[in-house]
């Protein structure tokens, strides 16, 4: 582009530049406006509502001291990381099967995809009622005559967190499985018939040729599924509102108690603050190597 | 000239009524269960007969869900006529940045200083020496609510309060009943323990740690009674898995559950299922063991508004809620105490009048909502809805609650 130049930079493309102007805008104001907003008023002690009497870095230290919040984290851990390798696995497996040229493809990727197009909410609810010993898994099982047979997770704090992953995954594999599909049918076919020449066997071919060339997908799929991760919140609320006792709350659960129930703004801004301290996490380092690491693509 | 006085005096015909009455307010509140939404039902009817109109605002799940809805409005410029909340602190911002509709010649006008009692309900309602609410209702949430048949069908005797119903638990459970119904919300969790603390740890007790804010007493031995002894009642709620507290009443109200530690609130599904006091069910004030109940309670509050129309029909509504009659009809219907000790209650049943004479004796103390601000009451109920649905020992609860009430000093 090292053209001659014409006039100011600035004008150049002027029509699609004023034409940018209002969703500018709204990103620098509503979305940068209100982070910066909310990360300078999480530094005060506003309490219903916003008010500028700083207290210094007073409600991290509660933020970090609080039961509460570090149970969520953890449980958000552990659900995410849980999360992470079985989306990712079970995307990738359920794609290479349906790469299989298999008949029906298209009607089996449909029954995939379904569930992503429901709510979390919706999910949620859908799966507290299959769950529910009284009318869900549990009671076919007995009725069908395992007269013992007890599957009760959302009730156990236990393993009400394995609840919510079977919730997710139902959810959200079909997505991921599409995202790979995609990725699978970007590789050359010429590199499957070298493979084929050089007498490696499909499983080998999968896992040493085609998931190396399948990087960015995997990096696409890994950003999306961590994002959603991070703001999980009414996938819970709707199924077990966070019970038994705290066992499956989350911290943007904690985010809304705080700012709401509890009216205490300041603390929710700090918890929310922490939240997107983690969004950036995993974000810039999927920015750099995505955007950045232009010299070697 | 005949047309012309015709029709301005059809235009006058029309604008002078509605003019000088007949306004719509919205009014927003969280009374959706069946004893509830029938006592509501009450005051809508009341507001209409006087010639304005109640647009009903119900926000369904409860006040947790609700008050942020409410706040939200109000605070976004979008106030409604008039809201509930309880009283004490959940409003006091609400009101200090002045968004909230001054009820001081009303409350003179109808001498509420004089009817209200227990005073510490207007008290509520007065920051810097105005009144900004109308108080509603009592709440008295110290209330053991039995199944009386259950111990019919097994041929004991019905407990007379917390330490026997305790001790025929087991045969209850044995009967392959659950004990305590228990739904697993925080509010209901912090609710139970607060109604243990009045009952096992006593008045003296509940009054140094919630109006003196005695850290000592609240780390001292007589609270971990009280610790021990919510340890035991969660025990016989582990069966409990429901979340709303009137599913949790309906198990008590089925036979499913022997009994719940419930609001008085709790009196309106008894009574919309069809039970009669005394007979099908037994009411334990206090749980039994003292007869002290904390007397927190709704109140209405106002926002401001531009229309100078609605503020008059706002007033109208103030004076109308804390009428005998509008008193009345909504109590009995709800199963809550009135707020004035001047009215007819001969219509209430048993339960009611264990109330009323406790409240007639003074017996009272100010509730949770009254002395600790929302940030405290909802650190609490997290931490009991821990300590309640998992195995958190009573010595470290005792040391979390602590911690908890001192960052409300």
């Amino acid at each position: 582009m090292a053209g001659k130049p014409r006039g100011l930079r600035l004008f150049r493309n002027l029509n699609a530049k004023v034409a940018a102007v209002p969703m500018v805008l709204t990103t620098m104001v509503v979305f940068v406006g209100g982070t910066l907003w909310t990360v300078l008023y999480s530094f005060t002690n506003s309490k219903l509502l916003p008010r500028l009497e700083f207290v210094g870095i007073d409600q991290y230290k509660r933020l970090w001291s609080n039961d509460l919040w570090n149970a969520a984290i953890w449980n958000l851990a552990f659900y995410g990381v849980m999360s992470l390798i079985f989306t990712i696995v079970m995307g990738f497996v359920l794609a290479v099967l349906l790469d299989q040229k298999i008949r029906f493809e298209d009607a089996f990727r449909t029954i995939m995809l379904y569930p992503f197009a429901l709510s979390f909410i919706v999910t949620g609810l859908v799966w507290q009622w299959i769950l529910n010993p009284e009318m869900g898994i549990q009671e076919v099982v007995r009725r069908i005559g395992f007269e013992t047979f007890t599957f009760d997770p959302l009730h156990n704090p236990n393993t009400v967190l394995y609840g919510l992953l079977i919730a997710g995954l139902w959810q959200g594999t079909g997505f991921t499985m599409c995202l790979m599909l995609a990725g699978l049918r970007g590789i050359d076919e010429d590199i499957w018939k070298a493979a084929r020449v050089d007498g490696i066997p499909k499983w080998k071919t999968y896992i040493y040729v085609v998931i190396p060339m399948m990087r960015p997908v995997f990096m696409t799929t890994l950003v999306i599924v961590a994002a959603g991760i991070i703001k999980l919140y009414d996938l819970v609320v709707a199924q077990t509102s966070g019970g038994p006792g705290n066992a499956s709350q989350v911290p943007a659960m904690y985010v809304y108690r705080y700012m709401f129930t509890a009216q205490n703004l300041g603390q929710g801004f700090a918890a929310s603050t922490m939240m997107l301290l983690s969004v950036l996490i995993v974000l810039v380092p999927w920015a750099y190597l995505e955007f950045g690491g232009k010299k070697h693509g | 000239m005949k047309n012309w006085k015709l029709a301005a005096g059809l235009l006058l015909s029309v604008a002078l009524p509605s003019g000088a009455n007949a306004t719509d307010l919205e009014v927003t509140h969280w009374w959706t269960s069946g004893g509830e939404a029938a006592a509501v039902a009450e005051l809508a009817k009341a507001f209409d007969a006087s010639g304005d109109h109640w647009v009903d605002g119900a926000i369904a799940g409860g006040g947790d869900t609700a008050r942020p809805v409410m706040i939200a409005r109000i605070t976004g410029g979008d106030p409604m006529g008039a809201t509930q909340f309880n009283h004490g602190q959940q409003a006091l911002e609400l009101v200090q940045a002045g968004l909230m509709l001054d009820l001081t010649d009303v409350a003179e006008a109808q001498k509420w200083r004089d009817v209200i009692n227990p005073i510490s309900l207007l008290d509520g309602c007065t920051i810097d020496g105005k009144v900004y609410c109308a108080p509603m209702n009592i709440h008295s949430p110290e209330w053991l609510w039995i199944n009386n048949k259950i111990y019919e069908d097994l041929g004991i005797p019905i407990p007379t309060n917390w330490t026997e119903f305790v001790a025929s638990a087991p045969q209850v459970e044995a009967a392959g009943k659950i004990p305590l119904a228990l739904g697993r919300q925080a509010w209901q969790s912090n609710l139970a323990f607060n109604a243990i603390a009045v009952g096992i740890g006593g008045l003296d007790l509940w009054k140094k740690v919630n109006v003196d804010k005695d850290m000592e007493a609240a780390a001292g031995p007589e609270m971990l009674k009280v610790f021990q002894a919510s340890a035991d009642a969660r025990k016989l709620a582990s069966k409990s898995t429901v979340q709303d507290w009137n599913q949790a009443t309906n198990m008590v109200i089925t036979g499913e559950a022997a009994g719940q530690i419930m609001g008085d609130w709790a009196q309106g599904e008894f009574a919309v299922a069809g039970k009669v006091a005394g007979k099908d069910y037994t009411c334990l004030p206090g749980l039994g063991l003292n007869a002290y109940l904390s007397t927190g309670g709704d109140a209405f509050y106002f926002p401001k508004l531009a229309d100078p129309e609605k503020e008059a029909a706002q007033k109208r509504l103030a004076a109308l809620l804390v009428s005998p009659d509008v008193q009345v009809a909504f109590n009995l219907k709800k199963g809550s105490l009135p707020i004035r000790g001047d009215i007819d209650m001969s219509a209430a049943n048993d339960c009611m009048k264990k109330g009323l004479e406790i409240l007639k004796s003074g017996n009272v103390v100010p509730a949770g909502d009254q002395v600790w601000s929302p940030d405290v009451q909802t650190q609490l109920g997290d931490m009991q809805s821990e300590f309640w649905s998992g195995d958190m020992t009573p010595e470290d609860a005792q040391a979390r609650y602590v911690e908890i009430l001192k960052t409300g000093l």
